[in-house]
């Protein structure tokens, strides 16, 4: 009697929200998710088209790097959400393994390409900033290095997913892997603090003042918005047709 | 919560954290490899090796720079809070090369303390402004030149 009361007390205490179970029904996912996306995508495309304008053809050039600055309006949001993109994949793999919540890990799974790629433009707008004003593409500082581990998480994941004859095996493998690798998000970010780097330190993500001129902030703001707005839109779009197809397969034990 | 996912949550955030020590252990035994550069200031203190090629970043003084006229030969010093030393390079600079910005050379160190750089790699700060601002910037704060 009293076991009772006392794991029903456990069960109380440690519950994940209502909306979350809710969200886990693929039918009332698939209609909310109906209904969300266009607000993510024509929002993000319109932001796009805007700040890529904005911040190629209207912001003021650099003092110091000139025009060459302006790829800062591609790399910035894409290396910010590299990180970003991996913590939402970590964290909804961390449900899927824990609550066996299969839309959480299908969440995370349609997370690893997006960040992958958001996580190779940040490298190949950095190597191509980097030859004119560095001097060199590549050079192996703690922030490159450990951008380009992040790259090889996202691979493994997407390999370790695919590594399995069962795909609740594999998802729940790569899980492990996606936890394991949060580890490396502090250090990219810190990296430029801790160890002596080629890479300047933070401009915008810090708790100081951006040390950037307002009028060359504001499309980088907006950049960095579009850039996330697209990649939601983008993830759960992918998210829909996986819960789609699998609706369409009858002897689904779901 | 049931004890399953109880346990679980539990596995999985040992998991995290025992990761995490090993990183955090494995790069604090190896801070020192993982700096890209020595300052000129350890450089002077002895803690850069002679027998092999290292990087050693600083800011470029400002009056020091002389160049060859006939090759491209150019020699300047590299200083930070409190240690200065001379480069030797042979090659073309990047762009951002002039006085007081920061770089970082690779290359083998003499003796007294000269570096024969075989490379030479601008570094800039996360300042961005337009040029107007910066040169107000000047005019208005004396002190606002050390880069």
């Amino acid at each position: 009697m009293s076991q009772t009361a006392a794991s029903t007390r456990r069960r109380k205490r440690f519950k994940l929200p209502l909306w979350m179970y809710k969200l886990a029904s693929p039918a009332y996912f698939d209609r909310l998710v109906g209904r969300i996306i266009p607000w993510l995508l024509i929002p993000g495309l319109v932001l796009l088209g805007i700040g890529l304008v904005w911040g190629l053809a209207f912001a003021p050039a650099d003092y110091q790097q000139g025009d060459s600055f302006r790829i800062i309006y591609v790399h910035v949001p894409t290396a910010a959400l590299s990180m970003g993109i991996y913590m939402a994949m970590a964290i909804t793999a961390g449900i899927g393994l824990i609550w066996r919540i299969r839309l959480a890990a299908l969440v995370s799974r349609n997370c690893a390409p997006i960040g992958a790629a958001c996580t190779f433009l940040a490298l190949a707008t950095g190597a191509l900033w980097g030859k004119p004003m560095w001097g060199t593409w590549w050079v192996w500082d703690a922030r490159l290095t450990s951008e380009l581990i992040l790259l090889f998480l996202y691979l493994g994941y997407m390999a370790l997913h695919e590594a399995f004859e069962d795909p609740e095996i594999g998802s729940r493998a790569a899980a492990i892997l996606a936890l394991v690798g949060v580890i490396n998000i502090p250090i990219i970010h810190y990296s430029v603090e801790w160890w002596h780097t080629l890479h300047q330190g933070a401009t915008i993500f810090k708790l100081d003042k951006p040390s950037i001129a307002p009028s060359m902030l504001w499309p980088l703001l907006v950049m960095l918005l579009a850039f996330a707005l697209l990649s939601a839109a983008n993830v759960l779009m992918r998210t829909r047709n996986n819960v789609l197809e699998r609706r369409l397969q009858p002897d689904d034990d779901e | 919560m049931t004890p399953v996912r109880r346990r679980r949550l539990f596995m999985v955030m040992s998991l995290v954290l025992a990761s995490g020590t090993a990183v955090a252990l494995t790069t604090y035994a190896l801070r020192q490899n993982i700096n890209l550069f020595f300052a000129p200031t350890q450089v002077i203190a002895g803690e850069a090796p002679f027998d092999r090629v290292i990087r050693v970043g600083g800011l470029v003084v400002p009056g020091s720079i002389s160049r060859d006229q006939e090759t491209l030969q150019v020699s300047f010093d590299i200083a930070d809070n409190s240690g200065v030393i001379r480069v030797s390079y042979s090659g073309i600079l990047p762009d951002l090369f002039r006085e007081g910005q920061g770089i970082v050379a690779r290359g083998t160190l003499g003796p007294d303390h000269h570096i024969q750089a075989q490379e030479v790699l601008a570094r800039h700060d996360e300042e961005y402004m337009p040029p107007e601002v910066a040169e107000a910037l000047k005019r208005t704060s004396m002190t606002h030149d050390s880069y």
